[in-house]
């Protein structure tokens, strides 16, 4: 095997169980984003356009949908002779078998597969954020500074500073100290969970962490703190642009929301950074002669009788004559009825709404004064709804409480 | 169908097409909003299961081999068959010019027998339909047919319309009796598709005798001259067919997507229709926007309003802009205020602030590639 500079871990593993319904058959990763992402789009396409060819993807929760929509990593440019894209879900070994117990475990577990690029770096990462960055200019950062270890840090507004991992740090970037969700914080420096470490540093506090019962094996509560206190040099790399953990369902309704803006912060457009995507294989969408389309985004598969407003709309979704959708995301192959309105609500894969429903309802709009902390409806994934189905604001179904709300009608 | 191979002509004549054509082949011209005409044919013999399909180029093919590339989007990348670009070449026998569709086969001939396949599926690349090949191949095994010919019965085509084309006489048993090529005065209705099913073995006997007397034609002298002495059959075609042979209809067959009955008859009938992947960003739409009877694909901007319009990839609309019955191609940008009536844009064309288009039905206004208006 040819060493490599750097390889990448792709941390997908997670529930996600904020998420909900849409991730209960679903690793987060492959959630989808922005009308034909999904979010582990972002970084591994981040990955091929900073020139990092080799990324191990560890999964285990729910994965069938995730390592299907990777395959061979083609889209993302990612099928090569030397590296590409490996999954790596849980595996056997001589005692026994164990699944990953922690972000860091998962990485120890999978010290072979780096160890046979045997790499100089090695670059962490998690599927549940929707950003852009150069990865490269990390590493330069990385090296410039002799570090041990380095973490993409964001500033973020002070008042949110303590529901995050918060680095404070010197002039020259250093970090001195680590702190999880400060009540005052000093500093507003949230670590973004983004790390390059030296592989032969890491590869040792992973086989130490791993000989240390108590620890619970994550990269955040027990190989940060470890290698701070032992006095490695770690360093932070302040990144500017959009960045969105979208962990939550207001997260992820907000994020998507954002592409909707004038001029989005988060630019799809740079044809010098595209982000991948598995293309769906779908003609252009229509717009039918009663069709209303504004502010919105569409996807080629589309087909549009009714009004769309301040939405996202995936691959192959069709809205009804005289339906309305209104600030919703439809996921992939939504199917919208005649005579329907869907507002703030998101719909996931495969769902058909019948014809006069109403999802998303409430009898006092005037409650809620603006967009921020509008209480989103979520309905699950493969549901028929059947026409005249009303649906409360803020509650979301699958197959298993459907039941519970039929009876409203 | 593993036992099919198929060949796909991409030489024809393209005068009629003008400006559309002077930088690509017909096989190339951008078609639905997303596709390339070529896509149509060649997802038919992947739908119909054929896995080895060879291109044969001959005009301005390098717009042609960008789009195919290496076929991974038709899922043609394979180690058994799969895509071949066949372009013309020199050699002690061959002048690297193609005096006829037979000399082009005959300088391919070695690719053809090489395949393992004992039927092969000739077409031409101008013609988008959604026929399924598999179908077509057992009528024309069941018949014990030499050769069979795809036809459409078009009864509302003009006479100016059907003296394009080669038009074919069947009888009750579907046995071709005559074939006229680019009548004056068109004496039947049913289009030859230029589309045939043949054996090899005979297929490769009649391009070898031809080329032995110096004919090159495969109309002329392969089909009419063995009308009597081989069973040549008709095999019906009844969907959706667009003829891309002049610019009126060229425009014609891109606005008749707009009717469902056609679009839903060539994308939902057999399968997916493939095309090169772009990666473009979803289309969006502003805040004053609207699209009315329209196809937009995917990396549009549209601030203004479109009705009655095929949009390709990449199109920005600006503010105050109207779209009206026109063609747009690929990263063409119509700044604020234009208006367009009955235009074609071709690809990558400016089209600058407060300017005004107007065409006729039949006279589309054509905008070169690259243009600045």
């Amino acid at each position: 095997m040819v060493a490599k500079k750097c390889v990448a871990m792709l941390l997908a593993g997670g529930q996600g169980s904020r998420l909900g319904v849409l991730t209960k058959n679903n690793a987060k990763p492959a959630v989808p984003f922005g009308g034909k992402y999904r979010i582990i789009d972002f970084p591994l396409s981040n990955c091929t356009n900073s020139g990092i060819d080799t990324i191990g993807v560890l999964t285990q929760y729910k994965p069938l949908k995730l390592n299907s929509y990777i395959g061979i990593g083609q889209p993302w440019d990612l099928d090569r002779l030397n590296g590409g894209v490996t999954i790596l879900p849980p595996y056997m070994k001589q005692q026994a078998g164990k699944w990953y117990s922690g972000t860091a475990n998962a990485i120890c577990q999978n010290i072979q597969y780096i160890d046979n690029y045997n790499p100089e770096y090695v670059l962490i990462l998690s599927g549940d954020q929707i950003y852009k960055l150069d990865y490269s200019m990390m590493l330069d950062f990385h090296e410039e500074k002799n570090a041990d270890v380095t973490i993409a840090i964001l500033e973020v507004p002070w008042e949110d500073a303590s529901r995050f991992g918060i680095m404070n740090t010197d002039d020259d970037n250093k970090i001195y100290e680590f702190v999880e969700k400060p009540e005052n914080p000093i500093s507003n420096k949230a670590s973004m969970g983004i790390y390059i470490f030296k592989w032969e540093k890491l590869r040792r506090y992973l086989i130490e962490d791993k000989n240390t019962p108590e620890s619970s094996n994550d990269f955040g509560k027990d190989i940060i703190p470890k290698m701070l206190k032992d006095g490695e040099r770690m360093y932070a790399y302040p990144f500017k642009g959009y960045w969105r953990d979208v962990g939550t369902i207001q997260s992820l309704w907000e994020a998507n929301m954002d592409l909707l803006e004038d001029s989005p912060e988060l630019d799809l457009y740079d044809s010098n950074w595209k982000i991948y995507s598995r293309n769906p294989v779908k003609p252009p969408h229509y717009t039918a002669h009663n069709a209303k389309v504004k502010n919105c985004i569409i996807t080629e598969g589309g087909m549009i009788y009714g009004e769309i407003d301040h939405s996202v709309l995936f691959a192959g979704v069709t809205v009804g004559k005289g339906s309305k959708v209104i600030n919703s995301i439809l996921m992939p192959n939504v199917i919208i009825g005649e005579n329907t309105i869907i507002e703030n609500t998101v719909i996931a894969e495969n769902t058909v709404v019948g014809d006069n429903c109403h999802i998303g309802y409430t009898s006092n709009a005037l409650e809620e004064p603006s967009d921020k902390g509008i209480k989103i409806t979520v309905v699950g994934e493969n549901l028929k709804l059947p026409s005249g189905f009303k649906l409360d604001r803020g509650i979301m179904v699958d197959s298993e409480n459907l039941q519970d709300y039929q009876a409203i009608i | 169908m593993r036992d099919t191979l198929g060949i796909i002509y991409t030489g024809e004549s393209n005068v009629n097409l003008q400006e559309l054509t002077l930088h690509r082949s017909v096989a190339a011209l951008p078609f639905a909003g997303r596709y390339r005409v070529i896509d149509f044919i060649l997802s038919n013999m992947i739908n119909s299961g054929i896995i080895n399909v060879g291109i044969i180029t001959q005009n301005n093919y390098h717009s042609l081999m960008d789009h195919l590339d290496s076929g991974k989007m038709w899922d043609l990348d394979r180690k058994n068959g799969g895509l071949f670009i066949l372009p013309p070449y020199v050699s002690h026998d061959n002048t690297g010019w193609y005096r006829g569709e037979i000399d082009a086969f005959r300088s391919n001939m070695s690719y053809i027998r090489r395949s393992p396949q004992n039927y092969i599926v000739i077409s031409g690349s101008s013609m988008v339909c959604s026929l399924n090949f598999e179908q077509a191949i057992e009528f024309h095994k069941e018949n014990k047919a030499d050769i069979t010919i795809v036809y459409k019965e078009d009864k509302d085509a003009s006479v100016e319309d059907l003296s394009r084309h080669t038009l074919i006489k069947t009888d009750e048993n579907n046995r071709i009796w005559d074939i006229e090529v680019n009548p004056n005065v068109p004496e039947s209705d049913k289009i030859s598709m230029e589309m045939y099913i043949i054996d090899k073995k005979m297929f490769e006997y009649l391009i070898e005798e031809s080329v032995a007397r110096g004919r090159y034609d495969f109309s002329k002298d392969i089909l009419i001259r063995n009308l009597k002495k081989l069973k040549i059959l008709g095999y019906e075609y009844k969907g959706y067919l667009a003829k891309i042979d002049s610019i009126p209809s060229y425009f014609k067959n891109n606005l008749e997507m707009l009717n469902l009955e056609n679009f839903r008859d060539l994308f939902d009938k057999i399968g997916p229709v493939y095309t090169k992947v772009k990666d473009e960003v979803p289309a969006r739409y502003g805040k004053n926007a609207s699209s009315i009877n329209s196809l937009v694909a995917d990396g549009c901007i549209i601030e203004g309003v479109v009705e009655n319009s095929i949009l390709f990839r990449g199109v920005k609309v600006g503010k105050d802009a109207f779209v009206k019955d026109s063609i747009i191609m690929q990263d063409t940008e119509i700044q604020e205020r234009v208006i367009l009536d009955h235009v074609i844009l071709d690809k990558n064309v400016i089209i600058r602030k407060g300017k005004r288009l107007m065409g006729q039905d039949k006279f589309p206004v054509l905008i070169r590639k690259h243009s600045v208006v």
